[in-house]
């Protein structure tokens, strides 16, 4: 499903990702881990589309489609989405208006009409069934006044509503209680089918109890240095990131 | 390709002003210039009693020693009052004649400014009154309001038929001597909308007026007054547009309201007058003064959106005279490109336990300056009054500005004021999350102004508020930085 070869990226003109490569298949789990800095976010973001990012080498392939020429919002109609390690508020935008917003975006990209709102209310309750959101929540403003978690399971809302082909949680897990995560991670799980795929971006192992990845890949100064299979979470929660600075600088 | 922000700065710089038409009807339009027989010939051909001629003569004496105001924060060429044309009607306009017998021109052009003046209206219970330049041409549902005692004609037509109401009411609120704008529109007045509510009487419909400038070189200068007798009530509302023109044509309205013991009046403006171009050329110069009068326990509610004009000089008050009686002023200002806004509200407080409540939303994008200037007065009599302000101001882009000028006056020390002010900016993070979210940088910035105006879009007649949403996604989008 996705594809990234030798990924170069850089921030005026300091290159965060320094050759990049990454498959991802349809029914997938890959966890990304990587000490502070090691150009995680950088990652999610490019693969999103943010401009502020320039790619210099390399590229992002979805489904055979290489993604270079397209704006965040096209790669959003084409299926990918972002949680947001910190979700931004809009002022007097509901979340329904939002969601309902961005499901019609879609639908009229791929030259649908919008969705009767029969059938967005039955969508929504469902999907906020699934996720144990209360639905007077629904009607705040987006992210305003909202907790950490709330944000967080906010995001997981929209992804189940939007029904990506490819998620990324970018640090989904930051700031969230232990019940938090366990709704949340239960969330992902329960949208997770052999159709889409997920990339779990995380500082701890800890989310990693909940959400098993099938792979792990440890990102380090812009590199993929190590990957492995869930067990490699578990080496680096014992070990520290330490073991494996060390280890790339010795080979 | 990545739609970028150059890009939509470009498409919106590029982007027509939607009402921009010109229509050709054959028009009846004095030579310019003002002077005393320019006035006289005004009066003479709205066939005016002698009284109504001398008070127009009363206020152009006043209004030449008058001087142009100077403190309000923007910046034009002041208009030649000596270029301008102070009467212009469409020819074949002849407010007698049924629907049947308007001009087709006309009709046409109405339905390009999406006003149906047909049945239509009567399914979304809006009774119209549409002024083009200097005449009211056509209003709907007079027979439907005249069943409940209401009169809702041109105040040409009352001059003629309600003489004694138009006497009574007419100059009290905004007085000849009031400004330089006031004055000059006494004077020159030539048509405008006249509104009687009985006692007791709550209107059925909302009332609506629809104000275009269609021939070029005039100004419009047209009178509103209100009046809901005690324990009535009165939605009206009055929406405005203009074809683009290279020059600066001159608006310069006077509303007056009153409302007696018990009334309420809502008062909804949605204001789309040329802006001019992107490079500050042309566009409407919208000079009014709106002010309404509270007796006992009544409440006059301003609502306004606007989005037009290139520079606005414009403050709806409220004199709140009686015991319990309440105002309140919301309103959504934009300004784009080269347009400056200075408007707010006052509220007078008189009477005790006097209540108001003002939320003003700014929004700036481009190079335009966008000011709220408000004043709280509270007399020395005015015990337990109360006041809350609220303003808030949206930056697009590094090239606009927001300014904020709250006054208060506080005389009697049982006054409780409160003032909010923030001010923010759309970030690119806000847009960026919209973006990842499917939703294009337009639709985006649309999504977040409406947020930001909605305490106020929620006070508008909902037909209304529909159509002010799509007027600030017309018009408000702007570069985002």
């Amino acid at each position: 499903m996705l594809k990234i070869n030798n990924l170069h990226a850089q921030v005026e003109d300091k290159e965060i990702l320094k050759g990049i490569n990454l498959e991802v298949k349809a029914g997938e789990v890959h966890a990304i881990m990587g000490p502070n800095g090691a150009g995680k976010s950088t990652l999610a973001s490019v693969i999103a589309g943010k401009e502020e990012f320039e790619v210099t080498k390399g590229d992002v392939v979805l489904d055979g489609e290489n993604l270079e020429e397209d704006s965040p919002e096209e790669r959003a109609h084409k299926g990918v989405f972002l949680s947001f390690q910190y979700p931004v508020e809009i002022p007097g935008v509901s979340v329904t208006n939002f969601v309902k917003t961005a499901i019609n975006e879609s639908r009229k990209a791929r030259g649908e009409e919008d969705m009767p709102a029969k059938d967005m209310l039955k969508l929504i309750r469902e999907k906020s069934d699934l996720l144990e959101i209360d639905r007077k929540f629904l009607s705040r403003s987006l992210n305003e006044g909202f907790s950490g978690g709330e944000k967080k399971r906010n995001e997981i809302f929209q992804m189940a509503m939007l029904e990506p082909k490819l998620a990324i949680l970018d640090e989904t897990d930051s700031g969230l209680d232990i019940d938090a995560l366990r709704i949340v991670a239960n969330g992902v799980n329960k949208l997770k089918s052999k159709d889409n795929a997920v990339i779990v971006i995380t500082h701890y192992q800890r989310l990693l109890d909940y959400i098993v990845p099938d792979y792990v890949h440890v990102l380090h100064n812009g590199k993929i240095v190590k990957s492995g299979t869930k067990e490699l979470a578990l080496e680096l929660e014992e070990k520290g990131y330490d073991w494996l600075k060390n280890e790339t600088i010795e080979s | 390709m990545a739609y970028t922000e150059e890009e939509l700065k470009k498409e919106l710089e590029t982007q027509e002003y939607e009402y921009g038409f010109y229509t050709d009807i054959e028009s009846d339009t004095f030579p310019k210039g003002l002077n005393e027989d320019i006035v006289r010939a005004i009066s003479k051909k709205k066939n005016e009693p002698e009284w109504m001629t001398d008070w127009r003569l009363d206020a152009f004496r006043i209004w030449e020693k008058m001087e142009e105001p100077e403190w309000a924060n923007v910046n034009y060429e002041k208009p030649d009052f000596q270029a301008i044309s102070y009467y212009s009607a469409p020819k074949k306009a002849d407010p007698n004649k049924s629907l049947d017998d308007v001009d087709p021109d006309l009709l046409e052009m109405y339905r390009k400014l999406g006003i149906s003046v047909d049945e239509q209206k009567k399914l979304q219970n809006v009774a119209v009154d549409i002024v083009v330049d200097s005449v009211s041409v056509a209003t709907t549902f007079k027979e439907t309001l005249a069943e409940k005692g209401i009169i809702f004609m041109p105040i040409s037509e009352a001059i003629q038929e309600h003489p004694e109401l138009v006497k009574k009411y007419m100059g009290t609120i905004v007085p000849k001597t009031d400004n330089f704008y006031a004055a000059l529109n006494s004077a020159v007045f030539t048509d405008g909308s006249f509104c009687y509510i009985p006692k007791g009487v709550k209107c059925p419909m909302e009332l609506s007026t629809y104000f275009r400038i269609n021939e070029g070189g005039t100004g419009q200068f047209e009178r509103t007054l209100v009046i809901a007798d005690e324990e009535s009530y009165v939605s009206y509302l009055e929406g405005c547009t203009a074809p683009s023109r290279d020059e600066n044509q001159l608006h310069a309205a006077v509303v007056e309201l009153i409302a007696l013991d018990d009334a309420e009046i809502k008062y909804s403006t949605v204001q789309n007058w040329y802006p001019g171009n992107s490079e500050g050329k042309g566009g409407v110069y919208n000079f009014v003064t709106k002010r309404g009068l509270c007796e006992k326990n009544a409440k006059i509610s301003w609502t306004q959106v606007e989005t037009g004009s290139a520079v606005t000089w414009k403050y709806p008050s409220c004199i709140l005279k009686g015991d319990n009686s309440i105002g309140e002023f919301y309103s959504i200002a934009v300004t784009n490109n080269y347009q400056q806004a200075d408007t707010g509200t006052k509220m007078v407080h008189l009477g005790k336990n006097t209540r108001s409540t003002i939320i003003s939303k700014g929004i700036s994008a481009g190079k335009s300056q966008n000011s709220y200037r408000g004043l709280v007065q509270i007399n020395s009599r005015a015990e337990n009054a109360r006041n809350f302000s609220q303003c808030d101001s949206l930056l697009m882009g590094n090239e606009c500005g927001a300014h904020t000028f709250p006054y208060i006056e506080a005389k009697n020390k049982t006054a409780q004021i409160e003032h909010e002010a923030t001010t923010s900016k759309i970030g690119e993070d806000q847009i960026f999350y919209c973006n990842q979210r499917g939703i294009d940088t337009e639709k985006a910035i649309a999504l977040i102004v409406n947020g930001f105006s909605k305490e106020v879009l929620n006070k508008l007649p909902m037909e209304f508020a529909v159509e002010a949403q799509k007027l600030l996604e017309i018009s408000l989008e702007g570069s985002v930085g």
